[in-house]
């Protein structure tokens, strides 16, 4: 079978987590009080901060009559990976992050109700250990919320990849570094989960349309597990924010 | 479900990288005990017995063992035994022993997946409780052990907390580490060595014989008899800073104190002889070299040694012979070689050997030397009680370590495999030494298998194209029973130039071989059928192999036929691929075949199809010939075996027929028309056999060979070589020519498989057959590459899905290097077969037979029977012969001997060592007086005779006491290595 052992024969996989597991995600709104919303998201080691400007008056360029301008800047740190990163924005990868980004946050926003307008939203990634882009999106999902920009539903992001036990495919659910850099494919699935509908879809390698579909549930599985997750710290947001800072500052 | 506390542990890498992972550690995890009531185990899940019964009169109280990654790594054959149960394996072993050696790794998975055995296998480094974090400046050794001290000790609360009765088992730990008993002493764990508790095992006759008797090598320094190994990081910075290389070692068949070992950076192999040039590697091993300064640079001896001491005691004799013959004359010589010494071993490469005990002097010793089959493999030091039984076994023996005051490596008893002499157990001694899996086949493989009464379905019909109407027949050697390919021809009836069609049929196994079953995974783990002389090993069960898909005269079978349209000059028009249904008129040997060929009276429609088919291949023939295609010759022998005994009552060397050749261009025709398919649909991971051309310096001494019979031939090109081949005629000597092909072939690369990924179009090129590309379709029943091809082919013309691996080119890679390593030990282990059963063959006769000279070394002949394709060595001493070393000639007195020559031997066999008994070659003709046998001393007389020659003549006496298997590829490496130098 092609790739190496992803999961140990008792079943855990590298890191100790069962194949349907996400890593662990910590995530905390409204960190920063410049911007309009901001959040800061921990997926496993990886670590996004996010910010969210606008919407306002969109530059003359970019103005367009139909709705909402959507402008993402994804950016790594120097400091995220193991070796030390010498661009973190511009170079090829960030912009493919960027445009991915904006497709993703094109589709959830109500982009109808702000024409010839722009938001503006910024994604430093602090420390790269995996499935950056989820982590981007979601991270920018909460953000945007905290700005108190209407979207239609929570857009998540997951990724999962393939391990073989014994003969039987088994699908992993948010692939780390480890597991990514183990050569597997890696399926990314960008998704708004109340509406079941898919906003992004990447595949790293060539998968056989056999598993495709697997791997994609569990991918899809993933994506909801991460809405409840956001879901549930946005509730608590909200509920400590009326009694202290918002309160204060009205 | 999953806990959120995160750890990290930080690796270095190279140049110092720190690497941050994250670790969960899972409070889900069972311990596996029935005598838990904690763990909310289900009920299949309990793994270890409730009340243990305990077979150790050290413990005789209910107990768990805890195995240290030591115990694992040495004493896996005790494990393998049914005497062990109720023993825990911690992931901290478990992944130990899977970085240290895979092959134990992939065993012990094999016993924890027995439920009878009852190993649980405990995910001790995620669980909550029992993992551990490194200290600082504790070793990862260090570590380990600590933490299955930890795991140990917390089984032993674990299982106490509820059972306030003491009613529960407790844990033992066998370790074989001093320090690690000590302090799980210290900390209340009960803990044994491995030795102790084995020895006090009862109701296990021999589970003592199998203790690995594991000697830390390099501990050893009193009465020390090797240089010590470097350790491993002395190893590694002097590979890095290029003092050192690695290398494996390869230990010479004809010389037991030389090796040699390729290491980048060195064209030629690097060269270690004697003890301590080789300090203890063994054949396989990866070693670190040391190369010596040039002065002491020598050439390979071209001598035959055996080790042939009885148990000398743990002395090393000098290696003055071997030294002394080798010792540059001329520093400028061509065949010196650069010279080094092993320095250290990298990793050991030991596998179970086969062999034999040397008898023993005393009798009752415990103690006893082991001769393996394999003569690479040096003799080993094994303890048993069971020497009596034993003696007259074929045994197998695995090796435990080598200290450096042993001069032989220690191992241990595995189990017999028969009495020697026992045509069974000399197959099982073939098989095991060539790797090849000949297991009977699982049960999960035989319920991949469609009923015994098997028909084809209606619906399968209806999918194919019907070709039941035409008259298919085949055409095999007499005996055959997978029969998996058949062929049709008819004059196309329609305007224009006379055309044929032509058909080659083949069984359609993939229909029964379904991908990714376990009846496919094990066909691809076997990769080829196996044939010795008297044994099949068949690739895919019995009821495939030679019933559902074998293309039987009269039955109606499933095929996949490749079907041309061919014009009168053999040139094909259109090429066409379907699956079909057909109904084989008949089965035809190529005697019979041939038969019906030349009868003129028969006009029936099977003889005017095979005529059609015997013209149009010799057209394809000479085609292929005038492309430069080369005709070579390997002298090959059938013998006809006794229908009762089994055993071979004659040898003849194969009939060459038309038919054959008519049979071979058809299929060569439709592998070559798959392999362009294939290419062009799939340029990625289409399964491909290419044949490289050999490299210049391979024909060196051929040619040198070939000049002084006063030909000269023209190796440039296939096409120049297959002409120049052509030519070399001697009129008088018709083998010649014969041998000639035989000597070529030698100098030639094997042909490989290879995914079309992975090389450049114009390394397709097979330069054997002259073709640019070339694959295997026609034998799916017995190779497993033909079974890949045509499910590639199906899935081009649509008749089939793919599937996952079969487009993934890396598996593709993979898959090719074991098709390529079977094919070769089928090989392998179907000429040991041969020269086993030419060995039973001569075992009471003695022949006198003309022989010719393959090659020249400077104590022997290498010599070829053509009447029986037997080799072997003819031993010259050298008190009466000269070498001459630059033209590669023995000289006495008047008569010269060289390659090629003609001579008449007399052929017997020697059994004095049991082991490796050896056909025996004697000069007849041309007489030299002293030396050669004398026809007219019969009888008893004549053994005499020789008996005394060999006493008296100590070189040659070395000689005979070696081995003259009548080993092909033995001799194939021997001459490559010959031009190599």
């Amino acid at each position: 079978m092609p790739g190496p052992d992803l999961l140990s024969s008792q079943g855990l996989r590298l890191d100790g987590r069962r194949p349907n597991e996400l890593r662990r995600i910590r995530c905390k709104l409204g960190v920063f009080t410049q911007p309009d919303g901001s959040a800061y998201l921990e997926q496993g080691n990886t670590k996004v901060l996010a910010a969210v400007y606008g919407p306002h008056q969109a530059s003359k360029s970019k103005t367009s009559t139909d709705g909402v301008v959507v402008n993402c800047q994804y950016s790594m740190a120097t400091f995220s990976t193991g070796e030390r990163k010498n661009r973190p924005r511009g170079d090829r990868k960030s912009q493919e992050m960027s445009l991915h980004l904006r497709q993703s946050l094109t589709a959830a926003i109500k982009t109808e109700l702000y024409p010839r307008s722009q938001i503006d939203v910024y994604v430093e990634v602090l420390q790269a250990d995996g499935g950056a882009y989820c982590a981007s999106v979601n991270a920018a999902t909460l953000a945007l919320v905290d700005a108190g920009i209407p979207l239609k539903a929570y857009a998540c992001a997951c990724t999962a990849s393939i391990a073989w036990r014994g003969s039987e495919p088994e699908p992993l659910v948010d692939v780390g570094h480890v597991e990514e850099a183990a050569g597997g494919v890696c399926l990314t699935v960008s998704s708004l989960p109340s509406t079941r509908s898919v906003a992004l879809l990447e595949l790293s390698h060539k998968l056989h349309m056999d598993y495709f579909d697997v791997v994609l549930s569990r991918a899809m599985q993933g994506c909801r597990d991460i809405e409840v997750i956001l879901d549930r710290a946005v509730r608590e947001h909200l509920a400590e924010g009326w009694t202290k800072q918002d309160v204060v500052t009205i | 479900m999953w806990t959120t506390k995160t750890f990290l542990t930080k690796t270095k890498r190279g140049n110092i990288l720190k690497i941050v992972r994250e670790h969960y550690l899972r409070d889900d995890l069972l311990c596996g005990s029935a005598a838990c009531n904690i763990c909310p185990h289900k009920d299949d899940e309990y793994i270890l017995d409730s009340k243990p019964h305990s077979i150790c009169a050290l413990f005789d109280y209910e107990h768990y063992l805890i195995l240290d990654t030591n115990v694992v790594l040495h004493q896996i054959d005790v494990l393998e035994e049914d005497a062990l149960t109720n023993v825990i394996i911690l992931q901290t072993v478990l992944e130990e022993v899977k970085h240290q050696n895979t092959a134990i790794y992939q065993r012990l998975l094999e016993i924890i997946g027995k439920k009878t055995r009852k190993f649980y296998s405990f995910v001790n480094e995620h669980h909550k409780d029992t993992y551990i974090e490194r200290n600082p400046g504790e070793k990862q050794n260090d570590r380990n052990d600590r933490a299955i001290r930890k795991a140990a000790a917390w089984y032993a609360s674990h299982l106490s907390i509820n059972n306030l009765d003491g009613q529960y088992p407790q844990i033992v730990l066998l370790t074989d580490d001093e320090n690690n008993r000590k302090i799980a002493q210290e900390e209340g764990i009960v803990c044994c060595s491995v030795k102790d508790y084995i020895e006090n095992v009862n109701g296990f006759v021999g589970l003592v014989d199998k203790l690995s008797k594991n000697v830390i090598p390099e501990s050893c320094s009193k009465d020390a008899l090797y240089p010590a190994h470097l350790t491993p990081t002395q190893i590694h910075t002097g590979i890095r800073n290029g003092k050192l290389y690695q290398g494996t070692f390869h230990a010479s068949r004809e010389n037991f104190l030389e090796g040699t070992s390729v290491v980048s950076g060195f064209e030629k192999p690097i060269l270690l002889q004697g003890h301590i040039g080789i300090n203890r590697a063994v054949d396989g091993d990866i070693v670190a070299i040391e190369i010596l300064p040039k002065e002491e640079w020598r050439k390979p001896s071209d001598i035959v040694l055996e080790d042939k001491a009885d148990d000398p005691g743990d002395l090393l004799e000098e290696d003055t012979e071997l030294l002394t013959s080798v010792k540059p004359i001329d520093t400028s010589d061509d065949e010196i070689t650069p010279t080094g010494k092993v320095v250290g071993i990298i990793r050991r490469k030991w596998r179970q050997y086969c062999g034999i005990l040397k008898p023993s002097k005393f009798p009752g010793a415990t103690r006893h030397l082991f001769t393996p089959a394999e003569r690479k493999i040096p003799h080993v030091r094994i303890e048993t009680r069971q020497s009596d039984v034993l003696a007259s076994q074929r045994i197998l023996v695995a090796l435990d370590s080598w200290p450096r005051n042993s001069r032989y490596p220690l191992g241990h008893f595995v189990r017999s495999l028969g009495p020697i002499g026992d045509k069974n157990a000399e197959n099982e001694v073939i098989l095991l030494e060539h790797d090849i899996p000949h297991a009977r086949f699982s049960e999960a493989v035989l319920a991949c298998l469609p009923p015994d009464d098997w028909t084809i379905p209606e619906e399968e019909i209806k999918k194919r194209v019907d070709l039941r109407g035409l008259c298919i027949c085949s055409v095999d050697p007499p005996g055959c029973t997978d029969i998996d390919d058949a062929l049709h021809a008819r004059a196309l009836r329609r305007a224009g130039p006379r055309a044929y069609e032509v058909g080659v049929h083949i069984a359609d196994v993939t229909h029964f071989v379904r991908p990714n079953t376990a009846l496919d995974k094990e066909a691809a783990l076997r990769s080829t059928t196996v044939y010795l002389v008297d044994k099949r090993i068949d690739m895919v069960p019995d009821l495939l192999s030679s019933n559902l898909c074998s293309l039987r005269g009269g039955e109606e079978r499933l095929a996949f036929s490749c079907v041309w349209e061919i014009d009168e000059n053999a040139n094909v028009i259109s090429t066409k691929f379907h699956k079909s249904v057909i109904k084989s008129r008949s089965a035809m040997t190529y005697e019979e075949a041939q038969l019906i060929i030349d009868d003129r009276s028969r006009q029936d429609e099977i003889a005017s199809s095979l005529r059609v088919l015997n013209a149009l291949a010799k057209k394809l023939k000479r085609k292929r010939l005038d492309n430069g295609a080369l005709l070579l010759a390997s002298p090959e022998i059938r013998f006809q075996v006794d229908s009762e005994t089994h055993e071979p009552m004659e040898v003849q060397a194969k009939k060459i027929l038309d038919t054959n050749s008519m049979v071979e261009e058809f299929m060569l025709l439709a592998n070559v028309s798959v392999a362009e398919r294939l290419a062009r649909d799939f340029p990625q991971c289409a399964l491909l056999r290419r044949h490289p051309a050999p490299p210049p310096a391979y024909f060196h001494t051929f040619l040198k060979a070939a000049s002084q019979q006063g030909f000269e031939l023209d190796v440039s090109t296939n096409k120049s070589f297959s002409k120049s081949l052509d030519a070399a005629v001697i009129p008088e000597r018709p083998f010649f020519n014969t041998l000639l092909r035989i000597m070529a072939t030698r100098c030639m690369q094997q042909a490989v498989y290879f995914s079309s990924g992975t090389r450049t179009q114009e390394e397709f090129y097979h330069y054997g057959l002259a073709c640019p590309i070339y694959t295997h379709f026609t034998s799916p029943i017995r190779r497993y590459a033909d079974v890949i091809v045509h499910r590639l082919l199906a899935a081009s013309i649509g008749a089939d899905v793919t599937h996952a691996t079969l487009l993934d080119t890396k598996h593709a890679d993979a898959l090719c290097d074991n098709l390529n390593y079977r094919h070769r030990q089928a090989q392998y282990a179907g000429r040991a077969s041969v020269a086993l059963n030419t060995h039973i063959l001569f075992k009471n006769r003695v022949e006198i037979e003309s022989a010719v000279v393959l090659a020249v070394k400077r104590n022997a002949l290498q010599v070829l029977i053509p009447k029986y394709g037997l080799e072997g060595p003819l031993y010259l001493p050298s008190d009466k012969f000269t070498y001459n070393e630059e033209e590669h000639f023995q000289i006495c007195d008047d008569v010269i001997l060289k390659t090629f020559d003609e001579l008449t031997v007399r052929l017997s066999l020697d059994s004095t060592n049991l082991q490796h008994r050896k056909l025996v070659f004697q000069l007849v003709k041309p007489h030299i007086p002293g030396f050669s046998y004398e026809p007219e001393k019969e009888g008893e007389k004549m053994d005499v005779e020789t008996v005394v020659a060999e006493k008296s003549n100590p070189e040659d006496n070395k000689g005979k006491s070696t081995q003259k298997k009548k080993r092909k590829d033995n001799a194939e490496i021997k001459s490559k290595k010959k031009i190599k130098k």
